[in-house]
């Protein structure tokens, strides 16, 4: 069965301060050398063939990402 | 007044309705049918615990299909908190409602100034009044595009804005913002709250629920 992966990141101008939270975590741990860290969704969904991406990009748009301060990527696994 | 699985501050908003002089009317978040109301309140809580986004299921309800289709046609409805959230995600209002910028819950009494006194919810109040009601949130950051926000501002669409200290960090300190029409009001403050002494800060909030009542008779 096809899986389909949806990825939602936070357009670049809204901030994300879950992701600052992050990055601020990460000298505390001894990691150095990250200078931004970015939250974002992933979703995995299994569908029926055939695979409509278009409908599947909509399905995207209406649901999974607020268009107003998100945005997506989305792939079709064999 | 809509109850979602989740709504938490439905019956305080029915309280505050019935104080103010009307009649709370219970509507279910499964139901399309509105009953004959004269406005509508979607109140604060965690519908469909914030799964996703915070409103984001919400608004697929079927009670959120005809809520959306009346107001289209001026029906009064008001969006407190979650509310706000889920009619930012229905698109009945723009911009949309984020982590607070500190990441922290929020949960204080709050002054709030009122910037327009003509929309349904608000023409109880008098301009620039100020009031002190609850807030409580932690994805209450007012987020939109600038020209989405200059348009706001140019249209006297932010009906309500933080004063002394902005509580989550959104942009232009705005609390609340209406639809062109004014009939369409969000706000992430509880003006259900602060409608009896003995419970709130102070009655301030009465007015957002005297407001309709004008409004439905005119």
């Amino acid at each position: 069965m096809p899986r389909v992966v949806v990825d939602v990141m936070l357009k670049p101008e809204i901030l994300d301060p879950q992701g600052s939270a992050i990055l601020g975590a990460l000298p505390r741990l001894g990691f150095d050398g990250v200078n931004s860290v970015r939250q974002g969704k992933h979703f995995e969904l299994e569908v029926s063939e055939p695979v409509d991406e278009a409908r599947l990009r909509v399905l995207a748009d209406t649901l999974l990402a607020n268009s107003v301060i998100e945005e997506f990527t989305l792939r079709v696994l064999p | 007044m809509v109850t979602f699985p989740g709504s938490l501050d439905d019956r305080d908003a029915q309280r505050a309705v019935r104080l103010a002089g009307g009649e709370p009317v219970a509507l279910w978040h499964g139901d399309a049918d509105l009953r004959g109301v004269d406005a509508v309140v979607l109140p604060g809580g965690f519908s469909y615990g914030d799964y996703l986004r915070c409103g984001a299921i919400a608004r697929f309800a079927p009670v959120m299909q005809t809520v959306i289709e009346l107001a289209g046609h001026g029906l009064p409805v008001l969006g407190i908190c979650n509310g706000f959230q889920i009619l930012c995600e229905s698109h009945l209002l723009p911009g949309a409602l984020t982590r607070n910028a500190h990441l922290h819950f929020r949960n204080r009494d709050q002054r709030l100034r009122i910037e327009n006194t003509s929309t349904a919810w608000t023409n109880a109040y008098q301009p620039a009044d100020e009031i002190v009601v609850p807030v409580k949130n932690g994805e209450g950051c007012f987020v939109a595009a600038p020209d989405v926000l200059d348009r706001l501002e140019g249209e006297g669409r932010v009906v309500v804005r933080y004063a002394d200290g902005n509580p989550n960090g959104s942009v232009r300190d705005i609390a609340g913002i209406c639809n062109e029409r004014g009939n369409v009001v969000g706000l992430m403050p509880h003006p259900e709250h602060a409608v009896e002494t003995l419970t709130g800060p102070s009655t301030d909030g009465l007015g957002f629920f005297a407001s309709v009542l004008t409004a439905a008779v005119s």
